[in-house]
């Protein structure tokens, strides 16, 4: 029901040990995680170290919740599909990546309606806690809210690959 | 080498596994038309899509040098098979070396810098300026601080 992931290739033993804490008080919940590098076992979710892209994408669409590090991978497939989202990023200063870039990634992603931002573990419980009393509320789907700045970019790259005349710097 | 078939770009689309490959992913519109080709680090993205030209090559980044070598082998094989007119990339590290390796068979090159770096560009972006034929960011702000072009964003 809850699906978890955070990347593969720095170990982010703060979320998976905060999801593992959380999923220890809340058995009736299945969390599945996919761990990455992390050298830890969690005793009350089920782990797989790597998904292959086509069982990531059966996990995702089946799970009611997604947990994730701030990356835009799973932010973009959670707007897609409408899942609702918990987002805790990677920080630079535990080591858990080589900068700091995660942290701005959630807070711009922040305003989008399926996404809530957590900073550590405790906050990963309440986020957790009330998604659980609210029965997982479905997301709305991004779907219609992203087209506006897609559409650009497809044709800036478009007149690049055909060789079309696009002025050369933007304002 | 191959007779090059002039009446539709090849283009190489580079990207590593995660984030970037989905933002990839999400351009692909873009590519219509032309003879799209893949490079990317995750052998599993050939499970989904079987009859698309996927390639692979491993993953590295600035900490694992003699992987980023590895790396730069295997993206020169790469090019030298396809012989692309396009290299397009949105990170990481394989796609600054697929650009840069790119010039050397005369490819017009572009690097659009992940959403993810919604600050400052990544050090593949900055080190893609005044490599590749254009670069961009996906955020306004970013790209008037460094030079990028700001043309629009996956999100």
């Amino acid at each position: 029901m809850i699906f978890a992931t955070v990347g593969t290739q720095l170990p982010f033993d703060r979320l998976l040990a905060g999801l593992n804490n959380w999923a220890a008080r809340n058995p009736v919940v299945p969390v599945f995680a996919q761990t990455g590098a992390s050298q830890r076992k969690f005793d009350h979710i089920d782990t797989v170290e790597h998904l292959s892209q086509s069982e990531f994408a059966t996990r995702f669409s089946a799970a009611r919740l997604i947990v994730s590090h701030a990356g835009m991978g799973t932010i973009l497939s959670a707007a897609e599909l409408g899942k609702p989202l918990i987002l805790m990023p990677r920080r630079l200063k535990f080591g858990e990546h080589r900068t700091d870039h995660q942290q701005d990634t959630a807070t711009e992603m922040a305003h989008l309606s399926n996404v809530t931002v957590v900073a550590d573990g405790e906050a990963l419980h309440e986020a957790l806690d009330r998604a659980l009393v609210q029965g997982f509320p479905v997301a709305k789907s991004e779907a219609d809210t992203v087209s506006p700045k897609l559409e650009p970019l497809l044709n800036v790259i478009r007149d690049f690959v055909w060789e079309q005349p696009t002025a050369q710097r933007g304002a | 080498m191959p007779v090059r078939h002039h009446s539709r770009p090849v283009v190489l689309a580079v990207s590593s596994g995660g984030g970037h490959w989905v933002q990839m992913q999400h351009l692909t519109p873009a590519f219509d038309g032309a003879e799209l080709h893949f490079a990317t680090t995750d052998p599993s993205a050939a499970d989904r899509s079987p009859s698309e030209r996927i390639h692979t090559y491993p993953d590295a980044n600035k900490d694992t040098p003699l992987r980023l070598l590895v790396c730069v082998l295997r993206m020169a094989w790469i090019l030298l098979h396809i012989r692309p007119d396009v290299v397009i990339s949105t990170g990481a590290a394989g796609g600054f070396l697929a650009i840069r390796l790119a010039r050397l068979i005369g490819a017009r090159t572009m690097f659009i810098d992940s959403i993810a770096n919604a600050r400052k560009l990544s050090i593949s972006a900055r080190l893609s300026i005044g490599v590749a034929d254009r670069v961009l960011s996906q955020w306004p702000e970013v790209a008037q601080s460094t030079g990028a072009e700001y043309r629009g964003a996956v999100i």
